[in-house]
């Protein structure tokens, strides 16, 4: 380096000044503080994680997903009465939540007028029934939809649509922001050309937040998954040994199933738990790398 | 007879000719020109607060009409009063008459979704579909339910947009991928595509770069000879090199300023309002004393 050099340089930091050791150690203090909060969460996972795998790996086979669970003999006991459940409940829960979502964030967003107290009425309410634990959806499943008007019994249909209520504040609001994120320029754009409202919603603002309002959709129906406390309020069965043959059927879930064994004094069906929420942590880490696959492969960027 | 004299207007006048305010009409002053909207004493509410007061005025047919004035005047709320757009807006109420071909636009049994298919619009910020080029030319021809071959539709859009050239092997590309420029004469061509008789822009070139604000410029020019254009602008030049009249937009304040309120000045050919204004405000403006 040459003379000319270092004094250019020298020159240079007196214009642009170092950054005082305060502001350093503020930044540093700042990073620390982040790297920690990042590690007690994985570890919190990893530790769940080892603990769930070193119980229920060797139990996971091919058979356990396809037997029926057993209270007596754990050797034959499986999940697969559990799985069906599952899938039964998942299908009639999208079945609902999909049109009841989608049109009621289209209702809000596009049409609803917002002076009017009705419809600030209907956002409040769906922004607090988000909020509501899931275990008071139960008991509502339970007294409207078991029993009471609606009276379907302890069936596939009446948990799908109990599940469906539980979920549907979450899709709505999901929805809604995919839509809130088409840019009004598009709308307009559309409008002037003469689209009516219908044709623009149609053609420009459902296929440019499609991705958004099925990313949410999932999400949704991932929590729908592992959820409890509702399917043991409105009575699911425990430990049947048949599959569900329609919406009218009896019907178990994998986390019924799951809390059932966890519950038993029996240590064996204890690590049955453990692979069963195995089979279940990779359903729910499936679903949601799909959403976010969908995320990245069709984000639109305006 | 009308007729016949703009098709030998338009013979004569040669597409590459550099613009000239006013050049096809100037040699005929005197006569007598077509209107395409009678404007009524036209006021625009926001709710209480008046946004524009008192338009009127006569737009000529096959001709270039230039909005100019400060921000805030209501340049762009009356534009927007042309095609209905003000619908949009919840609290927005239109006052007066708006005659086109003979109708009032805001008569109780008019459609503003049937007024919109006549009256295009191009917006100050290019606003593509997010899809390829050619269904971003299509979809007002497809809601319109237009029948006919859909890609001669698309290339004459194209063609009458001055685009074509430049995207014909990339038709089923995404639009967004096109420049700024490109993007605005798409946004032209598709307004074009379900062949309107009048185009509305508003502010088309602010965002765009001087060579694509000429391309545009020129493409108003060639334009004119089927459609009546108008245009909401903020650069003075522009208006008095494309435009045939021009309109002066002030804005008037009430209540210590808390209120403002548009209204036009002036009205007139636009040679006359650059170079010798009647009213002392557009002289102001236009010569940059104000504004």
């Amino acid at each position: 380096m040459t003379g000319a050099q270092i004094a250019e340089r020298a020159a240079r930091r007196a214009v642009i000044p170092q950054a005082s050791g305060a502001d350093r150690a503020f930044a540093t203090f700042f990073r620390v503080l982040m790297y920690t909060a990042v590690g007690i969460s994985m570890l919190a996972l990893v530790t769940l994680l080892y603990d769930v795998a070193r119980d229920g790996l060797p139990k996971v086979s091919w058979d356990f997903l396809t037997s029926f669970p057993s209270r007596i003999i754990p050797e034959n006991s499986g999940i697969e009465s559990a799985i069906w459940g599952t899938l039964w409940l998942m299908a009639v829960c999208a079945a609902i939540v999909v049109p009841l979502g989608i049109a009621t964030a289209i209702y809000l967003e596009e049409y609803a007028d917002r002076t009017k107290w009705w419809n600030r009425l209907v956002e409040v309410n769906i922004q607090n029934l988000a909020a509501v634990p899931s275990v008071v959806y139960g008991i509502l499943g339970l007294a409207f939809i078991v029993r009471g008007p609606l009276d379907l019994g302890r069936v596939v249909l009446a948990g799908g649509i109990t599940l469906a209520l539980l979920v549907l504040p979450v899709v709505i609001i999901v929805a809604r922001e995919a839509i809130r994120a088409v840019p009004p320029s598009i709308r307009e754009g559309s409008l002037a050309l003469g689209a009516t409202q219908w044709q623009t919603i149609w053609k420009q603002v459902l296929p440019g937040s499609i991705a958004g309002i099925m990313t949410g959709i999932i999400l949704a129906l991932s929590r729908a998954i592992g959820e409890t406390a509702p399917l043991i309020v409105i009575g699911a069965a425990v430990n049947p040994r048949f599959n569900p043959d329609g919406l009218g059927s009896a019907f178990t879930a994998l986390p019924i199933q799951i809390f059932a064994w966890t519950t038993d004094k029996d240590r064996e069906f204890v690590e049955l738990a453990a692979a069963a929420i195995l089979v279940m942590m990779v359903v729910l880490l499936l679903m949601n790398s799909f959403a976010i696959f969908l995320r990245n492969r069709y984000e639109q960027k305006w | 007879m009308t007729d016949q004299r703009r098709e030998d207007e338009a013979a004569a006048a040669k597409p590459t000719a550099a613009p000239k305010p006013a050049a096809p009409t100037a040699p005929a002053p005197a006569a007598p020109r077509d209107v395409i909207f009678d404007v009524d004493d036209i006021n625009v509410f926001y709710g209480e607060h008046r946004a524009i007061r008192n338009v009127t005025l006569d737009l000529h047919l096959n001709e270039i009409t230039a909005l100019i004035g400060p921000s805030g005047c209501g340049k762009s709320t009356f534009i927007r009063c042309l095609n209905r757009m003000n619908d949009l807006i919840p609290t927005a109420r239109v006052d007066g008459k708006i005659i086109y071909h003979g109708e009032d636009l805001y008569a109780d049994d008019i459609d503003p979704v049937q007024v919109r298919k006549r009256i295009g619009m191009v917006f100050q910020k290019p606003n593509p579909f997010p899809k390829s080029i050619y269904d971003n030319i299509a979809f007002g021809p497809r809601v319109m339910g237009m029948k006919g071959d859909m890609d001669e539709i698309v290339e004459t859009a194209l063609r009458r947009g001055a685009l074509w050239d430049e995207v014909k092997d990339r038709l089923k590309t995404n639009a967004f991928g096109m420049s700024g420029g490109q993007q605005q004469r798409l946004c032209i061509a598709r307004a074009l595509a379900t062949s309107p008789d009048v185009l509305l822009m508003d502010e088309p070139c602010s965002a765009l770069d001087p060579i694509s604000t000429g391309r545009i410029e020129d493409l108003m020019m060639e334009l004119k000879r089927e459609y009546s254009i108008v245009i909401v602008t903020h650069n003075m030049q522009q208006a008095a090199r494309v435009s045939d009249m021009t309109a002066f937009f002030t804005v008037e304040l009430h209540d210590e300023g808390r209120y403002r309120t548009g209204a036009v000045v002036e009205y007139g050919e636009t040679d006359k309002i650059f170079t010798n204004p009647d009213d002392k405000r557009t002289e102001d403006y236009v010569t940059g004393k104000f504004g």
